[in-house]
């Protein structure tokens, strides 16, 4: 809501400047957004009238003027606007005058002497408006200041207002509010009910007394519709930011600014018989004032006469039905109509409606007679005219029922010792009616607050008024319980910074990506989109992270970065059958899978180019395995062949631990290396954190006193045999007193038959009770050579 | 009779006089070698009465054992010289960079979300999670905006394609609190951190953001302690203990009564800069007493208890903390931002 001070401080002025008033204002829940002057600092610019245009003597577009400025003798001025002509009034800037971002000085333009200048709204700092000079009103006199007959000395305070206070947007609203928070008088000027000429009236029916209980409208026959404007009724309706159109449709706007209430005019001569309040019925049609030709629905209220819909109840006026130029007699309305029937109906049409803005919030039930008087004594002022009686039907208002407020509970929500009598002390002077008895009042909630409803708004108002500044800073005091820790689950700040460690940076990407990156990396053709996304290569929710860790790769090469290392950790979302356990967020709701996953990509270098070190090979899967590993630790994870639609086929791995896939590791598709056009191949890996949180709280085992027998054993296997599964088999079937077996070499190539390969496995027994011989570490080790023999064709290393 | 105390002088000069360890050896024969200095002196001993034989045999032991006193202090010397001299050879160029892994780097945004939860843990808030996904009523019917409400156009929202209204991203953390509530027995003292969703880009927006909700319900919590543990959030976070707030009512569909909190400016300290618009204020959270129709919806007895609720933007708050003056480097996973926070 934007205003003119002035306007503001011709309902209630208190005695502080504006920024105080403002810095109240703010401070009593009336946010204040700015306050900026109406102009901006200029002086001796005058009301000039011109006396004489003449084309100048050396240039075509020039003209050469005598300009009447109050002075002794008037003043030659060179002008070079189009729309300069003899007799029009306009601003000059004398000799001297500053305006804005220039300084007036005698001057000759083209060898003719200039004494001022005179300007256009743009000179001025008015508006962006420089096609020619500002035309001023014929009634100026010469050598007025402008500043004056302008006001342009006056400040535009735009207030920040939050939904509930629909009170405040009027000038009353507003006042009221200011007389409250500064306790100085409000004057309100007295609207004196206009003397019904006529005898005509319009029967009005109201068939939704729900959604409308109380309609007021009027005849007014013989209107001057083409009457103008008044000068500071249009400065009034600009300063508040809204345009002038006619004179019926600016009072009309200009009481709602004033008083709040929204008034529609109607052409009269366009309604058929009586004024009908109802329901439109499906797929009536509606063209609407702006040129809008709406389709509508039985929620939506109409105003109608006995043949067609004529406008859309709280919200917008009908073309058809418009007052125009060729206008004679108005039917004007003013009706009150509950937020319910009026909210959200503007944002389905698209439209932009202050009477809705108004209605959606609560307009003041009680002051619509007084709006429509108003506005039929602004009428007769501006435009004539003679108007019929009000017809008015009312059904029920809507009730106020007093509201229950206990001095203990504001103290107990304030923090602060409230007595009965400080407590009845702010209500009065919030005006609100109440009564009181023993420690409790019952307040009565007024017609123009639609917002206090429950104890709770009682106690923001007492609490308001008494001053937010004014309640203490309380250090917390509450019982103290320590919070679990559970050991045996690894917060995700840990994870993060084990990769952190191992140089990855972690990024953060939006949660809508491509659709084009969900098919191509991960298969999904259906992903779950948004309905209105913000771009649209950001319209569907993604299921993985790599599309976005492919683009950060691709950000970061096209900047020169050769080496990238980078994680996300982020909820992942699709489509799920299973049930919702709403103790946990990945399945908190049913239908979706939320789960939090943390992924990574590792691109370039193994190692950073360093000195002393060997020209680094590129990054490759076991570097990564090796990243991932870290992050399991001390678990350990199989890791099993997958089928990915966006990694290398022969080069990914599922990652399996307690039997349960809970993420993937493998280098990006070659397909997808060359379309996102990505030099050499990343390897990604994806994890569920879930999965990762948890790890076992370590278990002691006695630390043998005996020594332990250390073994090699070299063996040869199909090429095509899994390495994880020979571990397994070794770690499940091992005889007792193996303590650990661990694979310490690798190697195919000359001395190993061709489709072979060889592995060289460390072998530690132990015993915590005695000593080994060499005889039972013997029978171990060919106990392990025979599993190997037996389960996978292996064969000793000659 | 030899002088003795000419032999030791002597050997001890000879000794000093040498700086190779085998010369050294040498020297050291011709003393007290078998057939060296002392040795042949010593023969004359014999020729001596046996009182005078035993005096001057205890003088040439004392002569002997200052030479091999002083022959194992030229021996130290020359080897600790020796050390010296092949160590020197083998010195490193100490200022030559290491080896071995660099470190990456946490988000911004992450680093101070971390920051925010240590610090309210430390005062025993919990830290909740909850879907992104959410429903209407948990993003906005529980938390007192049912359909239609003029405030649910504060907040413009993502929806999901083919599910009506229903489903949607969630626009703050709130229905995190709900969820909370609904499946806890109060009192209640949790921090709700996350990321929200808003139909909104520019340069001081973008359409995913970072949200931290703060939520405490017990029996008696009130707006005095709204402010107290904001005021002393807000100074430990800035590390600035002259740092002032301001509550100002306000509104919110959840809270009654509401306050929007403001700090005092933290580049120019209230003075007003072009950070806070020469205000010398910064908003930073919007707070209030948990709406009873809220504390309804999530089955608490709202006569019983109540308490406070506060929402605000990490992004901000790291913004302001690290002087960083474009929200969208957040997420442009830009490097060159990124390892400013290693």
């Amino acid at each position: 809501m934007k205003f003119p001070e002035s306007w503001l401080r011709s309902f209630v002025d208190p005695k502080m400047p504006t920024q105080e008033l403002a810095h109240v204002l703010t401070m009593g829940g009336l946010d204040v957004e700015s306050v900026e002057p109406v102009a901006p600092a200029f002086d001796k610019v005058v009301i000039g009238q011109v006396l004489q245009a003449a084309k100048h003597p050396n240039a075509d577009r020039l003209t050469l003027c005598r300009v009447d400025t109050g002075g002794d003798a008037p003043l030659s001025i060179v002008c070079g606007a189009p729309n300069v002509v003899v007799g029009m009034k306009a601003p000059v800037a004398l000799l001297g005058a500053r305006l804005p971002g220039m300084e007036i000085k005698q001057a000759k333009v083209r060898g003719v002497e200039s004494s001022g200048m005179l300007c256009s709204a743009k000179d001025l700092g008015l508006s962006q408006d420089h096609s020619g000079l500002l035309v001023l009103p014929a009634d100026a006199r010469p050598g007025a200041d402008v500043r004056r007959v302008l006001d342009l000395d006056d400040q535009l305070i735009t207030l920040k207002l939050t939904p509930n206070r629909g009170d405040c947007l009027s000038l009353r609203g507003i006042a009221r509010e200011v007389a409250i928070l500064t306790a100085t008088p409000l004057i309100v000027p007295a609207v004196t009910p206009a003397k019904a000429a006529l005898h005509e009236k319009r029967e009005i029916l109201l068939q939704d007394t729900a959604a409308c209980p109380r309609y007021c409208g009027r005849i007014i026959r013989a209107v001057n519709v083409r009457a103008r404007t008044p000068d500071w009724m249009v400065r009034r309706l600009e300063r508040c930011g809204m345009r002038s159109i006619s004179a019926i449709v600016d009072i009309t706007n200009f009481v709602m600014l004033e008083l709040g209430q929204p008034l529609h005019a109607f052409d009269n001569r366009a309604i058929k018989g009586e004024v009908i309040v109802r329901r439109a019925r499906q797929g009536e049609r509606l063209r609407l004032l702006n040129g809008q030709d709406i389709e509508l629905t039985p929620d939506v209220l109409l105003i109608a006469d006995t043949e067609k819909p004529l406008a859309l109840g709280g919200v917008m006026g009908g073309e058809a039905s418009a007052v125009s130029d060729s206008t004679a007699e108005v039917f004007l309305e003013a009706a009150w109509f509950d937020p319910s029937a009026v909210a959200g109906r503007a944002r389905r049409f698209a439209l932009s409606s202050d009477a809705a803005f108004r209605f959606e919030r609560g307009v003041d039930f009680a002051a619509t007679p007084e709006a429509i008087e108003r506005a039929t004594q602004l009428i007769f002022d501006i435009c004539g005219g003679a108007a019929g009686p009000i017809s008015e039907v009312a059904a029920a208002l809507p009730q106020r029922n007093p509201v229950r407020l206990r001095s203990s509970r504001v103290s107990k929500i304030v923090g602060v010792q409230f007595s009965d009598e400080q407590i009845a002390g702010l209500l009065k002077r919030l005006q609100l009616p109440h009564t009181r008895s023993a420690g409790e009042f019952a307040i009565t909630p007024p017609s123009y607050r639609f917002d206090l409803d429950i104890e709770e708004d009682m106690v923001e108002e007492i609490a308001r008024l008494h001053g937010y500044d004014n309640i203490p800073c309380r250090p917390p005091r509450a019982a103290l319980a320590m919070l679990a820790a559970p050991e045996g689950r690894r917060p995700l700040s840990e994870l993060k910074r084990i990769l952190v460690d191992r140089e990855y940076f972690e990024v953060v990407n939006f949660s809508f990506v491509e659709a084009q990156w969900e098919s191509d990396f991960c298969g999904n053709t259906e992903p779950i989109a948004l309905e209105n996304p913000i771009a649209a290569q950001l319209d569907v929710m993604r299921s993985s992270l790599m599309g976005s860790l492919v683009a950060n790769l691709r950000f970061n090469l096209a900047r020169k970065v050769d080496r990238v290392r980078v994680f996300e950790a982020a909820r992942c979302f699709s489509r799920s059958s299973s049930d919702e356990d709403p103790r946990d967020p990945a399945r908190a709701l049913a239908g979706y899978h939320q789960p939090l996953r943390l992924g990574g990509l590792a691109y370039g270098p193994a190692v950073a180019e360093q000195w002393g070190m060997k020209p680094t090979r590129e990054v490759d899967f076991y570097d990564v395995r090796g990243d991932v590993e870290a992050l399991l630790a001390p678990r350990g994870a199989r890791f099993a062949p997958l089928a990915h639609p966006g990694l290398h086929p022969g080069r990914a791995a599922s990652i399996i631990l307690s039997g349960a896939a809970i993420g993937w590791l493998g280098e990006l598709h070659p397909r997808w290396q060359r379309k996102y056009d990505v030099p050499r191949a990343p390897v990604l890996f994806e994890l569920d954190v879930d999965g990762l949180a948890a790890v076992d709280v370590p278990q002691y085992r006695e630390i043998s006193k005996f020594p332990a027998v250390i073994r090699d054993r070299s063996m040869e296997f199909d090429e095509g045999t899994p390495v994880s599964g020979i571990l397994e088999e070794l770690t499940r079937n091992r005889p007792p007193l193996v303590q650990d077996i661990r694979l310490f070499d690798f190697y195919r190539g000359k001395g190993v038959e061709r489709g072979k390969k060889s592995l060289a496995f460390r072998v530690v027994m132990q015993d915590t009770a005695r000593t080994l011989t060499d005889a039972e570490a013997d029978a171990a080790m060919a106990q392990l050579t025979e599993l190997l023999a037996a389960k996978f064709g292996a064969k000793l290393r000659s | 009779m030899i002088d003795l105390d000419k032999v030791v002088s002597s050997a001890i000069a000879e000794f000093s006089g040498t700086n190779d360890v085998n010369h050294l050896e040498h020297i050291k024969a011709r003393y007290l070698g078998r057939s060296g200095v002392l040795s042949e002196a010593r023969k004359q001993l014999a020729k001596l009465a046996p009182d005078a034989r035993r005096d001057t045999g205890a003088r040439f032991n004392e002569a002997k054992d200052k030479i091999e006193a002083a022959l194992a202090a030229r021996r130290e010397g020359l080897a600790a010289a020796e050390l010296d001299s092949r160590l020197a050879g083998g010195a490193l160029d100490v200022t030559l960079p290491g080896r071995g892994l660099a470190r990456g780097g946490l988000h911004p945004a992450t680093r101070t979300l971390e920051r925010i939860e240590q610090l309210f843990r430390s005062i025993g808030f919990d830290v909740a999670d909850g879907p992104e996904i959410e429903t209407d009523f948990y993003n906005f019917t529980a938390l007192n905006q049912p359909q239609d409400h003029p405030a649910r156009s504060m907040h413009d929202t993502f929806y999901l394609k083919g599910a009506g209204q229903n489903l949607l991203l969630r626009t703050h953390t709130s229905p995190i609190q709900v969820r909370y509530m609904q499946h806890h027995e109060p009192p209640f003292k949790i921090i709700a951190p996350g990321r929200v969703y808003r139909v909104d880009s520019d340069a001081t927006h973008t359409p995913m953001f970072h949200q931290v909700e703060g939520l405490w319900i017990d029996e008696a919590v009130s707006l005095a302690d709204l402010k107290g543990v904001l005021t002393d959030f807000l100074r430990k976070f800035f590390e600035d203990e002259k740092l002032r707030t301001r509550f100002r009512p306000s509104f919110f569909p959840f809270t009654e009564p509401s306050a929007e909190v403001d700090m005092s400016c933290v580049f120019c300290g209230g003075a007003g800069c072009r950070v806070c618009g020469q205000t010398g204020w910064l908003e930073v959270a919007g707070s209030g007493q948990v709406h009873p129709n809220v504390l309804k919806a999530c089955g608490v007895d709202h006569e019983k208890y109540m308490g406070f609720a506060f929402g605000m933007g990490p992004d901000r708050l790291t913004m302001l903390r690290y002087g960083i003056d474009d929200l969208r480097l957040f997420y442009d996973g830009d490097l060159r931002f990124l390892a400013q926070f290693t």
